[in-house]
């Protein structure tokens, strides 16, 4: 049994815990011996701070670097209204402390990296990702594998959620599912694609729930599973999910043997060709506004949704990327075209698409029209 | 024979936002092929330029990863319902 003792006020406080058998006294003690490490006070990281904290973990470290901004309250809940403009990490601390005194509360404002990793990690027993962006998703995941630290996985995108266990002893890590990223570009991110703010919650207590189990060693893990949820359709699907033997970090012949550069890694990939970046397709929003000013013949495409283009809009024509197969030949291959979207990904691959279909004379707006709401207008609202 | 196709979400804006498409196959790799040919730019999500399926998409038969079965050759039978699990990343932002 975990070699701490937990004080009246503590068994008052956790009576509906020790009151059950898979949990009792021995499991309250080893959540209260446990520590557990947050990658990320965002969408994800909130409910698993908050249900983490109130459940009783001794000992939970968080890693952020940002701070709360009005587009965050909408589902990152950890942090109020009042909060917008401070550190993340200093408001979570106060409401994980204010959820339960009894919990330590480490905050470490970094960014994560390949230098800084592996010695954070060994300071706690579990990991848990809740990272918004490939290069920390396959750092954190080669970082627990190299110290031995489950990753209590999640990821959202829209409406659809993942989670799963990586890194344990026997089972498989995050590379025996994914061993590259996508290139980028290819899929978009939150900021971009959206996201229901209550899929994190969802996906976030899952991450939460296992993290409890793990501690107290009760029920069977998500380990070796990959559990799949469409909001949508409120459907939950699993998949299985093997160790790879081949797999370069875990596998039995690994080539990782240390952290590498993860940028690098998630940057873009050889073979990637028509994804790189080509300068004569592109246009800033500096250069587009000095050329709109001078009454250039420019045509805006919009590729962005229509309740998006509701919110702002630049007059462009309008034709969602998903439709822009179908409905090509509303535009002229002789005209020049400048492509836009919310922040410059959805338009990157509209410009693609157009270049295949033999359009030349088509530009991609880098940032997008929220750089146009920042550089240029700043009255257009941002979403 | 008619099977059908799991589409995730990020790549739904290539299919009509549809998700899910059926599609005449008796192979995991016939399948996939009918696919791009209904929606070409779904095409180069899904394989490289010589062809090959792209490392960040899973295939998975019913629950079971097509790298473990016979990979893009796995016999399809009626009823068996093909999912692509491509990557996200999105969480803490």
């Amino acid at each position: 049994m975990a070699n701490v003792d937990l004080s009246a006020e503590e068994i008052r406080r956790y009576g509906r815990h020790l009151i059950m058998p898979e949990v009792g006294m021995e499991g309250q003690k080893k959540l209260k011996a446990a520590s557990v490490l947050l990658i990320g006070a965002g969408g994800l990281g909130s409910p698993v701070g908050l249900y983490l904290a109130a459940a009783g973990i001794g000992r939970i470290g968080i890693v952020d670097f940002d701070v709360v901004d009005y587009s965050n309250l909408q589902r990152q809940i950890m942090h109020s209204t009042k909060d917008v403009g401070r550190p993340k990490l200093d408001s979570a601390k106060e409401r994980l402390e204010g959820i339960n005194p009894f919990v330590k509360i480490e905050t470490h404002e970094l960014r994560l990296s390949s230098e800084n990793a592996l010695a954070l990690f060994a300071q706690y027993d579990i990991v848990v990702d809740g990272t918004d962006n490939f290069p920390t998703r396959y750092l954190v995941n080669d970082a627990c594998v190299l110290t031995g630290k489950p990753n209590v996985y999640g990821s959202i995108f829209r409406f659809e959620g993942q989670a799963s266990i990586f890194a344990t002893s026997d089972g498989p890590c995050y590379r025996c599912l994914y061993p590259e990223p996508p290139p980028p570009g290819l899929v978009p991110s939150c900021a971009e694609g959206g996201v229901l703010g209550i899929l994190p919650g969802i996906v976030g207590t899952i991450q939460a729930n296992e993290t409890v189990k793990l501690i107290i060693g009760k029920g069977e893990p998500l380990i070796g599973r990959l559990l799949l949820f469409d909001a949508l359709k409120m459907k939950f699907r699993e998949m299985k999910l093997r160790k790879n033997p081949e797999c370069p970090v875990c596998g039995s012949h690994r080539t990782i043997t240390k952290l590498i550069d993860y940028e690098a890694f998630c940057g873009v990939q050889p073979g990637w060709d028509s994804y790189a970046r080509e300068e004569q397709f592109e246009i800033t929003v500096d250069q587009l506004k000095m050329r709109l000013d001078r009454k250039d013949d420019i045509f805006i495409l919009d590729v962005r949704e229509p309740q998006e283009y509701e919110i702002c809009n630049l007059k462009g024509h309008l034709i969602p990327l998903r439709d822009l197969p179908k409905r090509i030949n509303e535009l002229d291959t002789a005209k020049e075209i400048v492509v836009h979207c919310k922040i410059g990904g959805r338009s990157r691959t509209a410009v693609e698409f157009m270049k295949q279909a033999g359009f030349r004379k088509v530009k991609n707006l880098v940032g997008g029209i929220d750089e146009w709401a920042e550089r240029i207008d700043p009255t257009m609202p941002r979403y | 024979m008619a099977v059908q196709i799991m589409i995730p979400t990020p790549l739904r804006q290539f299919t009509e936002n549809r998700e899910s498409v059926s599609v005449d196959a008796s192979s995991v790799g016939d399948a996939l092929k009918s696919l791009c040919t209904k929606y070409a730019p779904l095409k180069k999500h899904l394989y490289t330029d010589d062809g090959k399926l792209r490392s960040f998409v899973n295939v998975y038969v019913n629950d079971e990863d097509i790298r473990y079965m016979q990979k893009e050759s796995t016999p399809l039978s009626e009823k068996d319902v093909l999912s692509i699990i491509p990557s996200i990343a999105g969480g803490r932002a």
